[in-house]
């Protein structure tokens, strides 16, 4: 039952994911040649609500379902890593029209074929792991 | 299992619309079935062994699965939570985000579905 949280979270994410179309490969299309005002609206809100409860948890220093204080570990900086990373993932992006999550979510919703992406993301973060040490960040 | 439960029971299989600039371009590269949420034409497994799918899904998840933990997060850890928290590292992430996806639609991904 520990994990049950997770889970129905979990869900819920998967469920709000396919819903809300930011799943869909079009819908990323349309992201990037600045044709709809979709993705950029769910993103946008979710950034405002995110900032909000960020500043209401740390205000009244709410704890968290097990009543374990809620720390927010900034992620560190590294320029390089941050920028060429991210290159390389928007490169991913708009070829599978998926970042992690989506992947997951598709291949429950029937689209086995993600299968394929699951597979090449996990190489890739197996590779990352393989080459970090040699790589800029 | 939140996209087993959405996309079994929680779809009246309508498409989506569109914005028509989207449309027009994806049509005049092959992709008119926009029924579903990825491009049938593209998507099957019965191209599983050809080279644009391979690029399209394999190379494709091997860039988001890299690109993540390089830049040390994704869309929901950097453009969601990051910019939450006003972090300049996810900022610079997600504009390579965005210059690595602008660079893939506008240049690479015409050729890619021509294969």
């Amino acid at each position: 039952m520990k994990y049950a949280k997770f889970l129905l979270l979990g869900i819920s994410f998967g469920i709000l994911l396919i819903k809300a179309e930011v799943v869909s490969w079009f819908r990323i299309q349309e992201m990037f040649l600045f044709d709809s005002f979709h993705m950029y609206g769910v993103i946008g809100s979710a950034i405002v609500v995110g900032a909000i409860s960020i500043q209401i948890i740390k205000k009244f220093n709410l704890k968290s379902i097990d009543g374990e204080p809620i720390v927010l570990k900034p992620k560190p900086l590294k320029k390089v890593g941050n920028l060429v990373g991210g290159i390389c993932f928007g490169l991913g992006w708009a070829l599978t029209g998926a970042c992690p999550a989506p992947l997951f979510a598709l291949t429950g919703a029937g689209y086995s074929i993600m299968i394929l992406a699951i597979i090449g993301a996990t190489i890739g973060t197996f590779t990352y792991g393989l080459v970090k040490n040699r790589l800029p960040h | 299992m939140g996209g087993i439960v959405a996309g079994n029971f929680m779809t009246d299989g309508s498409p989506i619309v569109l914005g028509e600039a989207t449309v027009e371009r994806l049509s005049s590269m092959g992709i008119t079935d926009l029924s579903s949420l990825l491009p049938q034409e593209v998507f099957n497994w019965d191209d599983v062994f050809t080279l644009r799918l391979f690029i399209i899904a394999i190379v494709g998840g091997f860039f988001v699965g890299f690109g993540a933990r390089y830049a040390g997060g994704c869309t929901s850890g950097h453009a969601i939570m990051g910019l939450s928290l006003f972090q300049l590292a996810s900022l610079i992430a997600v504009i390579g985000f965005f210059i690595g996806g602008l660079f893939m639609t506008y240049f690479m991904l015409p050729t890619i579905l021509s294969l």
